[in-house]
């Protein structure tokens, strides 16, 4: 029977989980339950076939080779490009540079449209709820420059507070890079306001979509950001592989990255002449199986439909939040009103770390910690959280485990 | 002073003890119940400069040389690393330097405690061993250099 070409409206959660091998294996003896999918999602079979059949097939180095293998390897690798940018709404497919991952993106970013524009006394604002990652390129671009960098505060349910940021915008400000969707708190952040305001004061914007690129749709268009980042592995892709979206007329115009391979169009001991986009960024080797079966992923989720994932994941976070609330001593940090699914708790006199001990003896994955992210835990004064997000193959029955395991832990506990 | 009873003898006994749980649960419940009655350090030592650095539970750890051996005192803030620094203690403290140094501490992997050592875990663990090897290297080559 051929598949329907529409998406079928809905999902049926146990059809979606056969497709993941990984959901069958056992952890302490108990079924695995995967809450760990803001730090990495499990990856589909298709993906993992994906990798496979390109080492067991056409395993070439691409872009230069005549030989069969590199031109189909090469076209694989750029059909991924072209998926990309329907992904994201990108407008041109040299607009997309594929990456290591967030992290890249957001240094490459800072090492070349930063240092070629920030200048002494000059500002970058980023608010205070980012990653580690967005914000120590930053700091060392500050740094080098003594530049200033201004932090966008979080009010107490976790949102950003936008009249704040408005008032550190001056015309001193040249990037404004901040989170689309929290890792740690699950916020998301009203990007298309916090963009329009930075252009109205000449800076250019960075959103780090690590985390909402998952769950959202993303329209780099209409969002009208200058770059977006993010992460394959997040996306039920492999890992080591990022994306850097970027408007072309910025791309082309700031200085390289990384000199070597791929990058160059000639080369002389006296003078380089460097690539074209995207090329001029994607310097050596790339990631050219990850690359491909990224793109895997991508199918996957397409054809699942993101907004049925959303409404699946919507699902189990008001589910998720509900059940939580009604333990009486454990408090959720980060309630905005709009939340990818990601739910960060504490529970009163335990420390997240044998939260995350004692769910684990039960096969159950949460994250617990700082997230990477320690300025917010230092906003609300606690050492960590236990974080459970959750992805398109999660159910109630497992949040309902994950409920009797913290009754259980609180219990062994006190 | 006599009675001191060696490493391994120590080791064989907690491995003993584990022996009787046969679940995960037991296990942890008694790690529990050591976190619980490890006696409290002093607010005064709760200070950075004894601070093992560890990702997610914070350790603090003092050391106190007394008739050619060690002496640790230490905490935390997580109740289960508080529960494997009683066992570490139980071990080490009160064993003359050399012994610490050399000590392989192979209990941890028979009482299937592995994890906790593991770098993934981040806890400090790790690095508490390692720095209560470095309070016993330390004092032996005050010693030597010393005499």
């Amino acid at each position: 029977m051929k598949e329907a070409a529409t998406i079928q409206k809905g999902i049926n959660v146990y059809a979606v989980r056969k497709q993941f091998p990984i959901l069958n294996r056992e952890v302490k003896g108990k079924p695995l339950v995967y809450f760990d999918n803001a730090a990495t999602s499990q990856k589909p079979q298709q993906v993992i076939d994906a990798l496979v059949n390109y080492y067991s097939n056409y395993n070439a180095n691409i872009h230069r080779g005549i030989h069969t293998l590199a031109e189909e390897a090469t076209a694989a690798y750029e059909a991924t490009r072209d998926a990309v940018q329907k992904f994201m709404h990108a407008a041109l497919r040299e607009e997309i540079i594929f990456t290591r991952g967030t992290t890249e993106g957001i240094n490459l970013v800072a090492y070349t449209w930063g240092r070629q524009h920030v200048k002494e006394g000059d500002e970058i604002i980023i608010s205070g709820m980012e990653h580690h990652s967005n914000i120590v390129p930053w700091q060392v671009l500050c740094g080098e420059k003594k530049a200033v960098l201004k932090i966008i505060p979080i009010t107490e349910e976790g949102e950003l507070d936008l009249e704040a940021y408005k008032k550190l915008l001056t015309s001193k400000t040249k990037i404004v890079s901040v989170v689309h969707a929290s890792n740690s708190l699950g916020t998301v952040n009203p990007v298309k306001e916090i963009i329009k305001a930075a252009h109205e004061a000449g800076a250019v914007v960075v959103i780090d979509g690590a985390q909402s690129t998952v769950h959202l749709d993303i329209d780099v268009q209409k969002m009208d950001c200058d770059f977006f980042v993010c992460s394959a592995h997040k996306l039920y892709g492999p890992t080591g592989v990022g994306v850097l979206y970027g408007k072309k007329k910025l791309l082309e115009s700031m200085p390289v990255f990384q000199g070597g391979g791929e990058m160059i169009k000639e080369v002389t001991f006296e003078k380089t002449t460097f690539n074209d986009l995207p090329y001029k960024y994607e310097a050596g080797t790339p990631n050219i199986a990850d690359v491909i079966a990224f793109k895997a992923a991508l199918d996957f989720i397409q054809k699942t439909g993101k907004e049925n994932i959303r409404l699946h994941e919507d699902e189990l976070l008001q589910y998720a939040t509900e059940q939580l609330q009604q333990i009486p001593s454990l408090k959720i940090i980060g309630t905005a009103k709009e939340k990818v699914s990601v739910v960060s708790f504490v529970i009163d006199k335990v420390h997240p770390q044998d939260i995350g001990i004692l769910l684990d003896n039960q096969g159950i994955a949460v994250r617990t910690g700082h997230h990477c992210t320690q300025p917010v835990m230092d906003r609300f004064c606690i050492p960590g959280t236990a974080r459970a997000s959750f992805a398109v193959y999660n159910t109630k029955e497992e949040i309902d485990a994950l409920i009797k395991g913290l009754h259980k832990t609180i219990k062994m506990l006190s | 002073m006599s009675g001191y009873k060696t490493i391994e003898e120590i080791e064989k006994e907690i491995v003993e003890e584990f022996s009787l749980f046969d679940s995960w649960d037991d296990k942890y419940e008694y790690i529990i119940d050591m976190g619980k009655k490890l006696q409290p350090l002093e607010d005064e030592y709760k200070v950075d400069a004894n601070k093992v650095r560890g990702c997610q539970s914070t350790v603090w750890l003092v050391a106190e040389y007394r008739d050619g051996r060690i002496f640790f005192k230490a905490e935390s803030d997580a109740i289960i690393v508080k529960g494997l620094i009683s066992m570490l203690i139980r071990v080490l403290s009160g064993q003359s330097p050399d012994d610490i140094i050399n000590a392989k501490l192979n209990f941890i992997q028979e009482i299937g405690m592995t994890t906790h050592l593991a770098q993934t875990r981040s806890n400090g663990l790790l690095s508490m061993v390692k720095q209560m090897k470095n309070y016993a290297l330390a004092y032996k080559v005050k010693n030597s250099t010393t005499v």
